[in-house]
């Protein structure tokens, strides 16, 4: 979650806590909501690459809190991780190689790995829909990262039938 | 659904299409049973026999051999004219392109087939305004079908399909022609249809489907290459991360 951190905090500094929540608010169900345990983990480590820099605050009647900073080798960083091109998202690999080599072994049917991969598929898409309709329109990340999944899945099933025709 | 009554067979149905001494068999062999209630998606690439499949089954083209079934009676023999009064009473066609009667009002199109059923224009009137305003149209009573988007207007064709409550309601890629959100709308009323228990049989390369049918059925080449309940994927689907990863 270094990135994520790091965008935050090139908004405005902040402690660990205020950027739990914060992440929590700006993906909704879309993300893990982050373990505040591993926010400090990562500060700490982001703070010894010399990408931020923490300052003791002190408080009322509590222990200091750290707030933290983005030092310029960290917006530096925080843009070359923005400008750079995102892989895509790759074919499901292996049961491609399940489909090319099974039938080579002897070991299974095409069209049955087909079929069974196709279920699975429906499977995930009956969760994705059903996810979809209780879903609360506000939280527009959740919603573009399942419409993103349903699109994905979408695009595996019509690879899986260019497969079956090609090779059963 | 195993419970259920079966509503709809077909035993070795074929259809063979035969132009100037070519013959093509587009449907080759196909045993299916639907149950009263169940809602049935028929998927596969084009040209594997989907659409085909579904006209014969609603006699809208005879079947080349094998059997038909509906409601415990054997139907596939039976002239165009009785195909005709079958369909008024018991199947419910939702097509791809609307199909709607441009020269009359949308009320009408929807009327229309109670009054050829034999309901009295105040029982059609009655059963037309409940289904415009359930499927959210009612203000569009009066408009003819070309003045309403395409989603309108395929909601206007559902009205029309379920206005003599039929038993199995047959839809041919209804969402095949809409923006996806339109499809999405309609998708969902056909999912509050089936939710009320009607039956449907449909067609479509819409995967999204998989999502609100009982059983995907998967043609290829004419055939059954698979047939199956949808079982929902992992139990739990609170976490949206199971399906995708976000990097960082």
């Amino acid at each position: 979650m270094r990135q994520p951190l790091l965008a935050l905090l090139a908004k405005e500094p902040a402690h660990g806590y205020e950027l739990k929540l914060a992440l929590e608010q700006t993906f909704g169900q879309a993300y893990p909501s982050p373990n505040i345990g591993q926010i400090y983990v990562t500060l700490k480590r982001l703070e010894q690459d010399g990408l931020v820099r923490g300052q003791d605050v002190a408080q009322d009647s509590r222990p200091n809190k750290k707030v933290y900073e983005l030092t310029p080798a960290g917006r530096a960083e925080l843009a070359s991780w923005v400008e750079a091109p995102t892989e895509g998202p790759r074919v499901r690999d292996e049961f491609f190689m399940k489909l090319v080599l099974a039938p080579l072994a002897g070991v299974a049917d095409r069209m049955e790995l087909i079929n069974s991969q196709r279920r699975h598929y429906f499977g995930i898409m009956r969760s994705l829909v059903e996810m979809q309709a209780g879903m609360d329109h506000g939280d527009t990340a959740a919603r573009l990262l399942v419409e993103g999944a349903v699109l994905h899945l979408q695009a595996d099933l019509d690879w899986l039938e260019r497969c079956q025709e090609e090779l059963v | 659904m195993s419970d259920a009554p079966v509503l709809l067979a077909a035993r070795g149905l074929a259809k063979v299409y035969r132009s100037g001494g070519v013959s093509c068999e587009a449907v080759r062999g196909i045993d299916l049973e639907v149950a009263a209630g169940e809602f049935v998606a028929i998927m596969g690439p084009s040209g594997s026999g989907k659409s085909t499949l579904l006209h014969v089954l609603g006699g809208l083209e005879p079947a080349t051999r094998g059997e038909i079934w509906l409601r415990g009676r054997r139907v596939d023999g039976l002239s165009t004219a009785a195909w005709a009064v079958l369909r008024r009473k018991h199947i419910g066609f939702v097509f791809q392109f609307f199909n709607l009667l441009s020269t009359m009002t949308v009320a009408d199109n929807v009327e229309l087939p109670a009054l050829l059923a034999g309901a009295s224009p105040r029982q059609a009137r009655k059963r037309r305004e409940e289904l415009l305003a359930d499927l959210g149209i009612a203000a569009k009573a009066d408009a003819a079908p070309s003045r309403l988007s395409g989603g309108e207007q395929q909601r206007v064709a559902l009205a029309r399909a379920l206005a003599n409550e039929p038993s199995l309601l047959l839809a041919d890629e209804p969402t095949g022609n809409l923006d996806s959100t339109n499809a999405r709308d309609v998708l969902r009323l056909l999912a509050r249809a089936h939710a009320s228990g009607q039956t449907i049989l449909l067609v479509t390369h819409d995967a999204k489907i998989a999502g609100l049918a009982d059983r995907v059925v998967c043609l290829f080449d004419g055939m059954i290459a698979d047939d199956a309940p949808v079982v929902p994927g992992p139990r739990k689907v609170s976490a949206i991360q199971d399906f995708l990863e976000l990097r960082g």
